[in-house]
């Protein structure tokens, strides 16, 4: 028989990394406001009771430093997850992300690893202020040396956040911060698949329907209203955002022919534009229509009383479906 | 440096003439330079000349088309040696890009910086076997992963215990003009609040690129970490004595629990900022003279001639100098390319599917060019 307990993708996460560190003495969890409070979204409540202030701690108010000081512990060989309290304040620790600790492992010919996993809420949907609703995987994505994952759900959540603290390499572990309450079942036993591995969630024939994090719930409404209208989707979550899987979305379009990407980043520059630009590269003659991206707008994330219609709804994932089955 | 309050008080042992005196109030530091003897001093010696025959003769190699960049660190001996000395075989140094000398005094093969500047690689020494970790070039970065070595080595309980097999400290060292950004500033912090046994070696060279110190603070960079909590200390940068007996007394601190320190190393850059560098469209040469005149190594020369020591060893010195230089020079010369297949080595510890893809369509399409023409 297998064990499984239901919780909420944050509760998931939780027990994952509580998992990691009761296997692992050198795992170690900081960042803003992570010890006594558990972090702003309680994602580390009570594994300060557990493992005590040397292995759970706050750190100051410096994200530069949260990550410039986890490399360091990574050199020392301690396996640190940093916490970012949210996405909008990961840009002060960019150079050390993006240009250290990616790098260090090219740079010192593979003397250095960095077991390093930075865990960042991201996206929107909360009726957030400013800075606290956006998507800037793109940016992790495109940095060699970074691998970038994000969980849909809460089985996910509980096995990729433990596959990426074993991880050798540094993982950005973006955290859909709206679906932090989704519950689901989570299989304690074996983990669903691989860390880069993409999941056909649902199985369909006619539209290909690629997704990832937040934006997976929604694409799964969409598969439910377009069965609702006779049209059969296949829903895949992506899971790892780089490297993408792609024989797992070829594979899709290889019997659909057709493909649409969702996702709440700006559409522009994005990881669909990737997995568009890739798939019409290896897949051209199996495509019946052009691949379609649905994402939010090129500007600024709005106020939260215009996110609703900003971000990209069931709806707006069904126009671009009618719009790729109409060629 | 001097402040509203006049010149600020500064640790020095060697006055210009070589004279030896360690003022009372620096007696804590003088009792390190005790410990040392003879062969300490010649050894000093022998490495700042060695160091500063290589560096001048990178320079060459560079304008000889042999190194894509040369970064000079001449006049910066004494702060390199001094305090490169001073770090136990249980420590770790964070170096930012001019620290050859440091690197000399832990066994850093003098080859492998060459390879860098040369462009065959990124440094690719092991940082955790020579304790010397990689050049660090955005300013100010290395800090912040010393700041986090320095966290992880409290965590382990290798401070104050009081065996010397199980203390350790960690040094990091920044420039003038580091010390303006922010990751130094969140070092400090994370130093302190953290108890760190870290110091914080500025090596204030007066120039960064073009710019002069007073850019970067109007208040003296050993005061730098009070605010924090890390206390600070302005040496003769030019003394190697000084610099040795400082960072010795200052990691020993570290070690013995007592928390991270600052120590400013007042020196001068003498050569220009790197090869790409001109100093002469910012700065007037008097000023550069006034501090050739200060020399660190011709002042420790004149400490060992008062010592006794004879033209015998400065001759021998310089012989193995030229030694040197004729053999770095002989070994750039032959220094291979890289094989182009290294971009795709270590991008990643464990195996990933994009990098192993292109290197495969990589070696494919190389190969297509064999066959064409075949
Ligand atoms: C973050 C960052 N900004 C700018 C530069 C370009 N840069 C290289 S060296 C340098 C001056 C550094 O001066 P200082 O810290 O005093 O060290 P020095 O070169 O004098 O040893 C600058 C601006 C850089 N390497 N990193």
């Amino acid at each position: 028989m297998t064990n499984t307990a239901e919780m909420s993708i944050a509760k998931a996460i939780n027990a994952g990394i509580q998992k990691q560190m009761q296997k692992d003495s050198k795992v170690l969890v900081f960042g803003e406001d992570v010890a006594e409070l558990g972090g702003v979204f309680r994602v580390t409540e009570g594994l300060l009771a557990e493992f005590g202030n040397q292995k759970v701690f706050n750190s100051p108010i410096a994200e530069s430093g949260i990550v410039g000081t986890a490399i360091g512990l990574a050199m020392r060989g301690y396996k640190p997850i940093a916490e970012i309290q949210f996405e909008g304040f990961v840009y002060p620790a960019f150079d050390q992300i993006v240009s250290q600790l990616a790098k260090l492992t090219n740079r010192s010919e593979g003397h250095l690893s960095m077991p390093v996993v930075i865990r960042i809420p991201y996206g929107g949907g909360i009726g957030a202020v400013e800075h606290h609703s956006e998507s800037p995987e793109a940016y992790f994505a495109h940095t060699p040396g970074l691998r970038v994952i994000s969980p849909s759900n809460p089985n996910d959540a509980y096995w990729m956040i433990q596959q990426a603290i074993e991880s050798n390499d540094p993982v950005i572990f973006f955290e859909p911060k709206r679906r932090y309450w989704l519950k689901g079942t989570v299989n304690l036993d074996t983990p669903p698949a691989t860390m880069h591995q993409a999941k056909v969630l649902r199985e369909g024939t006619q539209v290909t329907l690629v997704s990832y994090g937040p934006m997976v719930v929604t694409a799964l409404q969409a598969a439910d209203l377009a069965t609702a209208e006779g049209i059969s989707l296949e829903v895949i979550d992506l899971r790892s955002i780089s490297p993408i899987d792609f024989p797992t979305i070829l594979n899709s379009v290889r019997k659909t022919g057709r493909l649409v990407i969702a996702s709440e980043a700006s559409t522009s520059y994005s990881v669909a534009s990737e997995v568009a630009a890739r798939v019409a590269e290896l897949a051209f003659y199996s495509l019946e229509a052009p691949v379609l991206r649905v994402g939010s707008f090129d500007v600024p994330y709005p106020p939260a009383k215009l996110e609703e219609l900003f971000l990209p709804d069931a709806d707006r994932i069904l126009e671009a479906v009618d719009r790729s089955l109409a060629y | 440096m001097t402040t509203s309050a006049g010149r600020v008080p500064q640790v020095q042992m060697l006055s210009p003439d070589g004279v030896f005196e360690v003022p009372s109030e620096y007696a804590h530091y003088g009792k390190y330079i005790e410990k040392l003897t003879l062969d300490d001093f010649l050894k000093f010696y022998r490495d700042m000349a060695r160091i500063r025959r290589f560096d001048n003769e990178c320079t060459a190699l560079q304008r000889q088309g042999q190194m894509g960049l040369w970064v000079p660190a001449v006049g910066q001996e004494a702060a390199q040696i001094g305090s490169g000395y001073a770090v136990g075989k249980n420590d770790h140094m964070f170096p930012s890009y001019r620290e050859h000398g440091v690197a000399i005094t832990h066994g850093i093969d003098l080859m492998s910086i060459i390879k860098m500047m040369r462009g065959v690689n990124h440094g690719g020494w092991n940082p955790e076997e020579t304790r010397f970790h990689l050049y660090a070039i955005v300013l100010g970065t290395q800090v912040l992963h010393a700041a986090g070595y320095a966290m992880g080595v409290n965590f382990d309980g290798n401070v104050g215990t009081g065996d010397p097999e199980v203390d350790q400290a960690v040094i990091t060292y920044f420039g003038d003009g580091a010390t303006a950004e922010g990751d130094v500033s969140e070092a400090l912090l994370f130093a302190a609040v953290n108890k760190s046994p870290l110091v914080f070696f500025c090596q204030n060279n007066q120039w960064a690129i073009s710019s002069p110190v007073s850019a970067q603070t109007v208040v003296p960079l050993y005061l730098r970490g009070e605010g924090f909590g890390v206390p600070g200390i302005q040496v003769d940068g030019n003394d190697v004595l000084a610099c040795y007996a400082v960072t010795a007394k200052h990691m020993d601190d570290a070690r013995n629990g007592l928390g991270p320190s600052l120590i400013e190393a007042l020196t001068y850059r003498v050569g220009a900022h790197t090869t790409s560098d001109d100093p002469s469209k910012y700065r007037p040469q008097e000023e550069t003279d006034y501090w050739i005149a200060r020399d660190p190594i011709t002042r420790f020369e004149k400490f060992l001639r008062r010592q006794g020591v004879g033209d015998e060893f400065f001759q021998e010195v310089a012989q193995a100098g030229d030694d040197l230089a004729t053999q770095i020079r002989e070994a750039t010369f032959a220094m291979p390319n890289p094989p182009l297949e290294n971009i795709f080595k270590h991008v990643y510890t464990d195996p990933h599917p994009l990098v192993q893809e292109q290197q495969a369509w990589l070696e494919n399409y190389e190969s297509s060019f064999e066959e064409d023409s075949k």
